[in-house]
């Protein structure tokens, strides 16, 4: 249960560097595939291997390339998904600080696959430094001869070029993604048409995200097959956890998928069990989107099996006793946290991230905010609780993309597992939740 | 009003090369790079001035350029402390005390989220997680943008200290 793909060398001194990295073996995807194998040999490889989509979703990869539109004669795109926004989330942050090359590795290989002969990648604007390391990262890359004009020697041209973002969780949503990139407001299109035929500039268009795409290298050097062995079923290959919260090891850990979900809290490998001596309440698995579970329910199914870290383990039970594996980020609360509080605070981020676009999450956003808000600060009804779940419901399902889901989520999963913690507010704003007493509402705007 | 804005020599080069990124005819692709530049050159937000420059840089509509600048939460549509001190609000880092942390900045700076100091030095900015959840609370200061990890009231104390002295 140790294998290791992305993070293999990340305590190399110097890996951030084309020549270390290359040391390690870095590029030889490249020469492998431009040498040895056809583009479609690549999409092959790539579907054998199991990779799903690392970004928050888990659509199969290799099914995503197939969709591309091979028929129309306009350029095509690969874009890179580095709006990583979610919270809780950190992991591409951490893979392109400390190994640019894998990313930009695999997006030569990918783009070769996916014929394409310029492609992007959309960092968030707020990370500079990262977009700094990047560009070295890929001068470094055009001065060796992996980038630009047939590249090392070959038929295939590629241009690669880092787009900062401005500020927007919405540009994680990948349509958003693509009007962000021509320069216009975040707000999602209609989907279909996809953006595998109507993307960028309305061409055939593939958008991954940066875990995803630095898989890409190991997949051609080893074999999609080699790849599907790792993990368990239909979760193959390792995936990067961002865990934090109330634990005495925060940071990103690779795991083979299938590690289990207890053994990932407590074991020392990774988080090291919770921070100072404190029990483990609830666990957000999969950033802040994703439903909440508390101890008893995330350790082990309904059933009574032992949860394990893979897309369908930690989804076993569906909405009402499960979650999702979402995009890794691991959040840990102690006996400590209050999750009314927790809850309010992530609906003023969906409320402040919402486009605006569609009436029900626009609107909705801001009443699950403001109620919760009314919860929090003790001045709250024992009804508002079917009340947030009614609005949480109204805006599911309801939206072009899928930030109302990830807003109404959060919520719906609280009241359904905590809902004695939000009655107590109601009844005894004094003697629960101390923090509100404290802390007047930050920054709201 | 504001002074008149015009991008320095060196921005207007960079400039050249950023739309060379986007295909022909694309170049509004190079729209939210440039309201970065424009930023940092207009010293730390973004007036009508700056943002109608950049729109005619790329010959599109002032209005194709407020409509964007407003959307996106990195840009300042008003003027801003020297150093404003991005302070992540978001779930995350709240679990390891940025709450507590976000009042000691008001109370040692002496002025509320969203306001600037007398002095013109410092903006308190809550903004949204900042992808450093790992090792919260934490905070990010323009230009450059580096990131302040693991933050106690005695590097808070420090920093501010330090950004003092530099002035």
């Amino acid at each position: 249960m140790g294998k290791k793909i992305l993070l293999e060398h990340i305590d190399v001194p110097g890996i951030n560097t084309l020549e270390v990295y290359r040391q390690k073996g870095g590029y030889e995807s490249v020469r492998k595939a431009l040498k040895e194998m056809t583009p479609d040999a690549i999409v092959e490889e790539v579907k054998k291997s199991g990779l799903r989509g690392r970004g928050g979703a888990g659509f199969p990869t290799g099914m995503k390339w197939s969709f591309l539109d091979k028929k129309s004669d306009k350029p095509r795109y690969l874009v890179c998904n580095a709006d990583e926004s979610e919270p809780g989330t950190f992991k591409d942050r951490y893979l392109m600080q400390h190994i640019p090359h894998s990313l930009i590795e695999g997006m030569i290989t990918s783009s070769y696959a996916l014929g394409a002969k310029t492609s992007y990648i959309y960092v968030r604007g707020e990370m500079m430094e990262v977009i700094r390391i990047l560009e070295k990262a890929i001068s470094e890359a055009y001065s060796a001869g992996f980038l630009g004009k047939n590249i090392l020697g070959s038929e295939y041209s590629l241009d690669l070029y880092v787009h900062p973002g401005g500020g927007a969780y919405i540009c994680g949503e990948e349509t958003a993604l693509l009007e962000s990139l021509e320069g216009e407001r975040g707000n999602p299109r209609n989907k279909p048409p996809f953006p595998a035929v109507w993307g960028l500039y309305g061409c055939p268009t593939v958008v991954n995200n940066v875990e995803t795409i630095a898989n890409i290298p190991w997949i051609v050097n080893h074999g999609g097959e080699a790849y599907a062995a790792i993990g368990i079923g239909k979760s193959t290959g390792t995936k990067l956890i961002s865990a934090c919260g109330n634990i005495n090891k925060p940071g990103v850990y690779e795991l083979e998928l299938g590690v289990p979900v207890e053994e990932f809290i407590y074991s020392d490998q990774y988080c090291g069990g919770i921070a100072n001596g404190k029990k483990l309440k609830a666990v957000v698995a999969g950033g802040s989107s994703v439903p909440i579970l508390p101890a008893a329910l995330i350790l082990k199914t309904a059933l009574g099996e032992p949860r394990l870290m893979t897309y369908e383990s930690l989804s076993e039970g569906g909405f009402i006793t499960g979650t999702m594996l979402g995009s890794g980020g691991f959040i840990v609360y102690d006996e400590d946290q209050c999750i009314v509080r927790n809850t309010w605070n992530f609906s003023r981020f969906y409320h402040h991230e919402s486009c605006g676009q569609c009436s029900p999450c626009r609107e909705g956003t801001g009443w699950l905010e403001k109620v919760l808000h009314k919860v929090e600060y003790g001045h709250g009804k024992l009804t508002d609780m079917d009340l947030l779940v009614d609005i949480a419901g109204k805006i599911e399902g309801k939206t072009i993309c899928p930030l109302g889901e990830a807003a109404a989520w959060p919520v719906a999963s609280a009241i359904r597992h905590f809902r004695a913690e939000f009655e107590e507010h109601v009844k005894h704003p004094e003697s629960c939740c101390k923090m509100h007493l404290h802390y007047e509402m930050i920054g709201n705007h | 009003m504001s002074e008149e804005f015009e991008f320095s020599i060196k921005a207007k080069s960079n400039i050249a090369e950023i739309i060379k990124r986007y295909p022909e005819g694309r170049q509004k692709s190079a729209l939210l790079p440039l309201l970065h530049l424009a930023q940092e050159e207009n010293g730390g937000w973004l007036s009508v001035s700056a943002m109608d420059k950049v729109a005619a840089e790329l010959e599109i509509l002032p209005i194709e350029v407020y409509e964007v600048a407003s959307f996106y939460s990195m840009y300042h549509l008003k003027k801003m402390g020297k150093y404003v001190l991005e302070v992540c609000r978001t779930g995350p880092c709240c679990n390891v005390g940025a709450e507590e942390l976000i009042h000691y900045m008001e109370e040692k700076l002496g002025v509320a989220c969203g306001e600037t100091t007398a002095d013109g030095l410092f903006t308190i900015k809550p903004v949204e997680c900042l992808a450093a959840c790992g090792s919260g609370p934490v905070l990010q200061i323009g230009p450059d943008y580096h990131y302040r990890e693991h933050l106690t009231k005695e590097k808070i104390d420090l920093m501010i200290a330090e950004l003092k002295a530099k002035g």
